[in-house]
């Protein structure tokens, strides 16, 4: 092993300093822009004053972490964000789901644009997609009541019923991710060797057992470093989606951690309790992916480190 | 192999569920279409399903004469095109660099960027940085920022790694060219298709965003298209409603009726303005950017 001193690293660099050049805007930026925030987090453990500035504020310790737990709401916001994130949870197979389909098609013509179709509403923003949901729920205008209403069904009410914003929030993602999301296990099956295929199929196996005993296990590492990146954000809704279909009426199952964040940060002012908010969040995220991690490893010794 | 019975079933059912798919992935989009060149009052009582009722371009019309639109997309196309070289000034030569092998540091920067994808200081204090640089309320804010998704890094090195053949650069270096030289002489001309997939992620990225605009700047002639956008599609909801409580003569309520159908066609047409560029732009693009989230997905 060779350990190295000082010397080489002043060789290195001279003999390097383009490369080091090439990427430094790239590490000033990100520093500015993402670590200096990190640093700043401390706020969440001080009274933040703008008029005193970070380091002229006063240290209050876990204040703002205990007020946020004894919050009255502090139980239905968690309840709110975990039942968003469980129920997609519960549509995390569907993008393995389609993969499979697609990649038994043999027409490649016909793949291709089924494919190309179901990439296009990931190309659609937020705001549209809420905008469409909106349009579409309309009681006395929208499409989807006005289909129910041509197939003899009542007009209902969505958007401003809190029993329906979970659903909605989750099946028009489905809609917006569904087609990317496959690309990913596309590319996994691709890579299975068409003589595993053959030879499984000359030894009697039908289309669906292929599937069953030589696909899904093929793309099994893939499945679990997705689903391990998925449940390290079982605490982050994404907040402009939720901002987006939030109404008054809806509140009660429509508030979550990050819009939250935003009502007592942006909205009221209250900078260091919201901060102390956000930074909960990020460590139950941090420690979700680090334990999902270990029982993957444990289980099928794939992890992402 | 010859197809058996059991595998043109299978195949049948296969294709058949997937034209149902495509058709829940389209049907949504397309009935933006056609219910933003229907006539308004078809629209609202629920006569469009199929093919346009009643050719109107007045949804059309009004949107031509909302300011706030075109000054949205005008700023939008200013922060798409300019972020979007920002964007890859950053990304691409700092992917070139992370993708030689040889490079002493390597495993530290690349760790300095793979912590951004855990970490962050969250909104407030992302707020508050920007305060204290004096970006709050002026178009700067929408385009500086970190500048680098670190899985755009990781799909660019990945590309330079598996697509630049070592042997090109040992020539290059035996006669004398220095890193930047082999960059540009070597490395860009080479990677059409990495900087285009890079370009389309990012452009869509800055296209669609309304999070840093609605956090970041409140004056309205700086207001990117997404956030015009939410103003005319979702806080101003109750266009329909208002009527109802209007208790007008007949004559003035066919009016006022008829003004609100024409507000509600508009926003199926300005869905279409807003989203038409993207949905247009990314078929063309797309042979390359499936190839790039799977250059970038091999090492997962």
């Amino acid at each position: 092993m060779i350990i190295p001193r000082k010397k080489n690293y002043k060789k290195a660099f001279r003999r390097y300093w383009q490369l080091y050049l090439m990427v430094l805007p790239a590490i000033i930026a990100v520093f500015i822009f993402h670590y200096i925030p990190i640093y700043g987090v401390q706020i969440a453990f001080r009274d933040y004053r703008p008029s005193k500035g970070i380091w002229g504020s006063a240290w209050v310790g876990l204040k703002y972490f205990i007020r946020f737990v004894n919050y009255p709401n502090f139980w239905r916001i968690i309840k709110n964000t975990l039942s968003i994130t469980l129920y997609s949870l519960t549509t995390f197979p569907l993008a393995i789901i389609l993969a499979l389909m697609l990649n038994e098609v043999r027409n490649v013509k016909y793949k291709k644009f089924v494919q190309m179709v179901s990439y296009a509403p990931h190309f659609v923003s937020t705001v549209v997609v809420c905008s469409m949901v909106m349009l579409f729920t309309n009681y006395s205008n929208g499409l989807f009541n006005n289909i129910r209403a041509a197939l003899g069904m009542d007009r209902i009410d969505i958007i401003t019923n809190p029993d329906f914003f979970v659903p909605i929030h989750v099946w028009s993602g489905v809609w917006q991710g569904l087609g990317w999301g496959t690309i990913i296990y596309i590319a996994a099956l691709s890579s299975i060797s068409t003589e595993m295929i053959e030879a499984a199929r000359i030894d009697g196996a039908s289309r669906l057992q292929v599937i069953w005993y030589v696909n899904i296990p093929c793309i099994l590492p893939t499945v679990v470093i997705m689903l391990i990146l998925r449940m390290g954000n079982l605490l982050s809704v994404g907040f402009e989606k939720i901002f987006l279909l939030q109404n008054s009426l809806n509140i009660s199952a429509s508030r979550v951690i990050s819009t939250y964040v935003y009502e007592v940060g942006i909205g009221g002012g209250q900078y260091s309790y919201s901060a102390a908010i956000g930074l909960f969040n990020n460590v139950i995220s941090v420690i979700m992916v680090v334990f999902t991690n270990m029982i993957a490893k444990k289980i099928s010794n794939v992890g992402l480190w | 192999m010859p197809k058996s019975r059991t595998d043109r079933i299978f195949d049948t059912i296969n294709n058949l569920l997937l034209f149902l798919l495509t058709l829940a992935f389209i049907y949504p989009l397309y009935f933006i279409v056609i219910a933003s060149v229907s006539e308004p009052y078809a629209v609202a009582t629920g006569k469009v399903f199929y093919l346009p009722e009643g050719l109107s371009w007045d949804a059309y019309k009004n949107v031509f004469e909302n300011k706030q639109i075109w000054v949205g997309y005008r700023n939008t196309i200013f922060y798409t095109v300019l972020g979007t070289v920002y964007n890859l000034i950053l990304t691409i030569p700092a992917a070139y660099t992370l993708s030689k092998r040889k490079l002493p540091g390597r495993t530290i920067i690349m760790t300095f960027f793979f912590i951004t994808m855990y970490f962050g200081g969250g909104m407030i204090p992302a707020f508050l940085l920007r305060k204290s640089l004096n970006l709050i309320n002026t178009p700067w804010v929408l385009i500086i920022n970190s500048g680098v998704s670190c899985w755009n890094l990781i799909v660019t090195r990945q590309f330079f790694e598996n697509n630049i053949p070592d042997d090109l650069y040992e020539a290059a270096e035996i006669d004398g060219a220095s890193e930047l030289g082999m960059f540009f002489r070597i490395a860009l001309p080479l990677s059409g298709s990495i900087l285009a997939v890079m370009t389309l992620f990012y452009a869509v990225g800055h296209w669609n965003s309304y999070y840093s605009a609605l956090l970041y700047v409140n004056k309205q002639k700086y207001y990117p298209l997404q956030l015009v956008l939410r103003n005319i599609l979702i806080s101003n909801q109750n266009t329909m409603a208002t009527i109802d409580t209007l208790s007008i003569d007949a004559d003035a309520l066919a009016v006022a009726a008829q003004r609100a159908y024409i507000a509600e066609a508009m926003k199926y047409a300005v869905i279409f303005i807003a989203s038409a560029p993207l949905l247009i732009a990314y078929p063309f693009v797309q042979k390359y950017f499936v190839k790039g989230v799977m250059t970038g997905s091999i090492k997962g």
